[in-house]
């Protein structure tokens, strides 16, 4: 049986298969490369190559730029490869299932505009916030936990514990 | 045997491909869940759909159980794994950040980097913030790096902070999720009212 219409979006997955899914994406890293999956780290390569175009010197002068320069190559690294995979199999999965189109996610409380600035300032913070702690959802959270790290699991019950905190300021722009 | 990059010395162009190889099973999960989407991500904070939570907690307990069952065989060398040192400042402050930035920028880095792909132009924004955040950080912020080596507690897991080995924590966690699993249905049921009418 099935009551789909032709056309619309597929259904999504059942969140604990697609869980497992990437339960198994993570391994695969780990046994392979010995490192887990990350995503921050692609942002700061990329920060560190608009810088080197705009400026080598001040590049090798700034030490957290100086990090990700590769010699001159931060594009070519681990983790910007892995960003554009992340975005192509993200691509590929919502042209599957019937799921692209250009959209602003927010409630029905809040316009386009104010959503679009607030997703901008939440960006700067959460850069800021993956800076101090050496990690985001995905190298911290996900890949540091399944390893029992210390750090990983502190950082991942302070990232829920800061946004239920301000869940209630932040309810017009979702419900 | 295990990881294989102790053991063979890859070529740039095949870490390459491995990386962007993982990353389409990255984003394809992402995708497939709902989270490249910010309504979905941000339900989890008005509980009434916790599919991050389900998605997160049983990635890190799949990936645990393989890393748990190959080192009990004796196929991985655990210690050959990477993980950040632990700074318990630095994680809790910037975890506290980053959960702000979450709760209202309504991604993080990775599932912007989805909902750029299907088309969210407030993923876009985001992803944009989060690059403008990286530069400002290496421009204005430098010291923090050196404070967070001078200050870094360095490798702590539950294995070596409690002597209790990877396997019985594995277990734990698993009972834990089963447990967290059965608690979250009836938490998204307390808390159907608040979700959206359409989508």
């Amino acid at each position: 049986m099935s009551d789909h219409i032709p056309g619309a979006p597929r259904a999504l997955w059942n969140p604990y298969a697609a869980g497992f899914l990437l339960g198994l994406v993570l391994l695969t890293s780990f046994l392979v490369t010995g490192r887990g999956l990350g995503a921050s780290g692609a942002f700061a390569s990329a920060a560190t190559w608009i810088a080197g175009v705009l400026s080598p010197e001040h590049v090798a002068a700034n030490a957290v730029h100086a990090k990700y320069w590769n010699e001159g190559a931060p594009l070519a690294s681990f983790l910007v490869f892995l960003a554009a995979g992340l975005f192509a199999g993200a691509l590929g999965s919502g042209w599957q299932a019937r799921r692209l189109g250009w959209r602003i996610e927010r409630g029905p409380q809040v316009t386009d505009a104010q959503r679009l600035a607030l997703a901008f300032a939440g960006g700067l913070v959460v850069a800021f916030g993956a800076k101090i702690a050496r990690g985001c959802t995905s190298g911290q959270a996900l890949s540091g936990g399944a390893m029992l790290n210390v750090g990983s699991l502190v950082f991942m019950l302070a990232v829920f514990a800061g946004a239920y905190a301000l869940a209630y300021v932040a309810r017009k722009e979702w419900l | 045997m295990f990881p294989l990059a102790a053991a063979v010395d890859f070529s740039l162009g095949a870490e390459l491909a491995i990386a962007f190889a993982l990353g389409l099973g990255f984003g394809f999960s992402l995708e497939r869940a709902g989270l490249a989407g910010a309504r979905k991500l941000t339900a989890v904070f008005y509980l009434y759909d916790m599919a991050v939570v389900k998605v997160m907690f049983t990635a890190i307990v799949t990936a645990m159980t393989g890393l748990a069952l190959f080192s009990a065989l004796g196929l991985l060398s655990l210690s050959e794994i990477y993980i950040e040192p632990t700074n318990v400042a630095a994680q809790l402050v910037g975890g506290l950040l980053f959960g702000a930035g979450f709760v209202f920028g309504g991604y993080c880095p990775g599932t912007s980097i989805a909902a750029m792909a299907t088309g969210r132009k407030d993923g876009m924004m985001f992803a944009l913030g989060v690059l403008c955040g990286v530069y400002a950080y290496a421009e204005l912020t430098p010291a923090l790096d050196a404070w967070y080596k001078a200050a870094v507690q360095g490798e702590i897991t539950l294995p070596s902070l409690s002597g209790v080995g990877m396997a019985a924590w594995t277990l734990a966690f698993i009972a834990f999720l089963a447990a967290a699993a059965w608690g979250m249905r009836h938490i998204e049921a307390r808390f159907a009212a608040w979700r959206p009418r359409q989508s």
